[in-house]
């Protein structure tokens, strides 16, 4: 498992953001995350990602028990094992792709000149070898999230995990998008996509409902 | 995913890269924040350079005029009264043998105006006085037009005219009549600057003959300069006072006019100090600045902060990045200021024609100063900055 919940509450103050979650992510799985506003989904995906700790329950990301993991080695974790990517892409205005990529691997503690060659690596893998030196406001939307995806995978994480990465772009780009997500997991790496976008839900093997801060479906291949 | 999970040091290129980055977007924003701490070290150089020039040339001017004259003048009797040098006095310094060269002057009560039409209250702080013959010799004073007195003019009405004198009575040329006492006198020389004699550069000098002719004067001496070989001088100083006047040499006060030209060194120092307190406070205004900047900085950044901790920034690495833009940022004003604080000395220093002089160990401490503003300026930022949750700096909304 690269990714085991147990018994998982979030408590903001009264709102209880998860309930009680138990999930558990394959390595190398495709699992889409629904669910209406509000239901958890954000929540689960920072609480697998290590960016929150749980109110209870525990929580285990490639064997380490994030509870008792102080914040220095969560964020190791997350430089080596983990590769997020949002609904607004969280570019840099003014800076071209290779370099947003390559900036994006700073924390791993490779050479510049790795980094960059591992940048344009996967610039190439989502597709955009042709934009290296192309900036946010030259690109479009389909082509900024691919960017995003590109600086969450190129240190090659095991675990990628992506909140309403569609959200914010049409139809076409949402469909380039999900390519490079299903083109990810054919070659190794877990991703966990929350959508609401039922076709992209309905191209995913494993399919998990939310609502009211509990997983009230797990469908699909396990 | 086994084996120690330890975070990845920054390097410090890269380090110095994301510190950069914060700021590359805001180009106007760093001028004006850098602008502030340049303002106050320019100020703490320019103080240190202007003083350091001063001094030098000082030195310089010390090394010209030499440290060698003694100026030796009438106390106060032990009643309380004026005391007065003997006639003869001049004749007996003479006889100390490491001295080279004696002379008098005697203040005479009388006035020196441009007409008789000035009235007499109006005296502009000059004064008359006797001089002997051999006086700009040991004064090591100039001629700066006209002559100097000698054995003819000394009987007649002729005066010779200090510089600042001559400055206050209209600036007259040698022939031209200056109104003396009760009686017109003939200008026949203006002396250049006597910077270790400035009551002789504020005086009409007139020879003893024609003192006591025409003025009065009773043939004592106000003023002896002396001047003996520069390892002696405080050989003769000891022995002075019993030598003017071997009755009363309590009544007799010596003065070395050099010491006066240092004591107004050190006094110009003390100023010094006053302004370097104010470039200081002009520098710690500028780490306000800085402070302000950074805090604003950290605000707007609070998505790039949520970012940089999903990618696996560690709090440190965050607290660590703003901290280097802060440094940056004072540096850039410390090195501006460096620069401009040497140009001003160095302007400055010039048109008072003086050797430009900064001191080697400001040009360390006043960048030194400039990065310590700055990491006390970015450090609160970057407290905040690295306390922020991840989730709630990326769920900041937009603008
Ligand atoms: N920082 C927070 N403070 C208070 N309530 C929060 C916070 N984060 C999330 N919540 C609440 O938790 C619930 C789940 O939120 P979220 O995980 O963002 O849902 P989703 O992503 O499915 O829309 C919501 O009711 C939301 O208001
Ligand atoms: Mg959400």
């Amino acid at each position: 498992m690269i990714v085991e919940l147990t018994g998982v509450t979030r408590r903001h103050g009264r709102t209880w953001a998860l309930r009680g979650v138990d999930l558990a992510v394959g390595a190398g799985e495709l699992v889409a995350v629904t669910g209406p506003s509000g239901s958890g989904k954000s929540t689960l995906l920072h609480l697998m990602g290590t960016l929150d700790r749980p109110s209870s329950g525990e929580v285990r990301v490639a064997g380490h028990p994030v509870g008792a993991l102080p914040d220095r080695r969560l964020s190791a974790l997350r430089a080596r094992a983990i590769g997020f990517v949002f609904q607004q892409f969280h570019l840099t205005a003014g800076v071209p792709a290779l370099d947003q990529v390559a900036g994006g691997m700073i924390y791993r503690g490779w050479s510049r000149r790795a980094r960059r060659e591992r940048a344009a690596a996967a610039l190439d893998r989502v597709g955009l070898g042709h934009r290296l030196r192309h900036r946010p406001h030259e690109l479009s939307g389909g082509e900024m999230q691919r960017v995003a995806i590109a600086r969450a995978v190129a240190g090659e994480p095991a675990l990628l995990l992506a909140d309403e990465p569609t959200g914010s772009l049409d139809s076409a780009a949402g469909e380039e998008v999900l390519a490079v997500l299903r083109d990810l997991h054919r070659a190794g790496t877990a991703v966990v996509v929350v959508t609401h976008d039922p076709d992209v839900a309905a191209r995913c093997p494993r399919r998990v409902r939310m609502r009211d801060g509990l997983v009230v479906e797990d469908g699909g291949l396990r | 995913m086994t084996g120690p999970l330890t975070p990845a040091r920054l390097r410090p290129r890269d380090l110095a890269e994301v510190g950069a980055a914060g700021l590359r977007a805001r180009p106007a924003r760093v001028v004006l924040s850098a602008l502030g701490v340049a303002l106050g070290i320019a100020t703490m150089v320019a103080v240190l350079g202007v003083s350091a020039s001063g001094q030098e040339r000082l030195r310089s001017e010390l090394d010209r005029l030499g440290t060698d004259l003694l100026r030796v003048q009438p106390g106060r009797t032990l009643q309380g009264g004026e005391a007065r040098l003997p006639v003869e006095s001049v004749a007996m310094v003479r006889r100390i043998g490491p001295v080279r060269a004696v002379s008098a002057t005697g203040e005479l009560p009388a006035t020196v105006r441009r007409t008789d039409r000035v009235p007499r209250a109006e005296t502009g702080g000059l004064t008359v006085r006797a001089a002997s013959l051999n006086l700009l010799g040991t004064l090591d004073g100039r001629v700066r037009s006209g002559t100097w007195l000698n054995a003819a003019t000394e009987r007649y009405p002729a005066a010779v005219l200090g510089s600042v004198a001559a400055r206050r009575l209209g600036g007259p040329r040698p022939g031209t009549p200056v109104w003396i006492g009760d009686r017109w006198f003939t200008v026949v020389g203006v002396l250049d600057p006597l910077p270790l004699a400035p009551e002789i550069e504020r005086a009409a000098l007139v020879g003893f003959p024609a003192a006591r002719a025409h003025l009065g004067f009773d043939g004592h001496p106000t003023t002896l300069y002396q001047r003996s070989a520069e390892a002696s001088v405080d050989a003769v100083r000891a022995v002075l006072p019993r030598t003017v006047n071997p009755e009363r040499p309590e009544e007799v006060e010596v003065s070395r006019p050099s010491d006066a030209l240092a004591a107004r060194a050190a006094a110009e120092g003390a100023l010094t100090g006053l302004l370097l307190g104010l470039g200081a406070v002009a520098l710690l205004v500028g780490g306000v600045g800085i402070a302000n900047t950074m805090v604003i900085s950290v605000l707007e950044r609070r998505r790039e902060i949520g970012l940089r901790r999903a990618l696996g920034a560690t709090r440190g690495q965050i607290r660590a990045q703003f901290l280097a833009e802060s440094l940056i940022l004072s540096a850039l004003g410390g090195v501006a200021g460096v620069a401009a604080g040497a140009l001003f000395t160095a302007g400055y220093a010039l048109w008072r024609d003086w050797p430009p002089v900064v001191p080697g160990w400001a040009l360390v401490a006043a960048p030194a100063a400039a990065l310590g503003a700055g990491a006390l300026a970015g450090l609160y930022p970057a407290v905040r900055a690295a306390r922020l949750a991840p989730t709630a700096a990326l769920n900041t909304p937009a603008g």
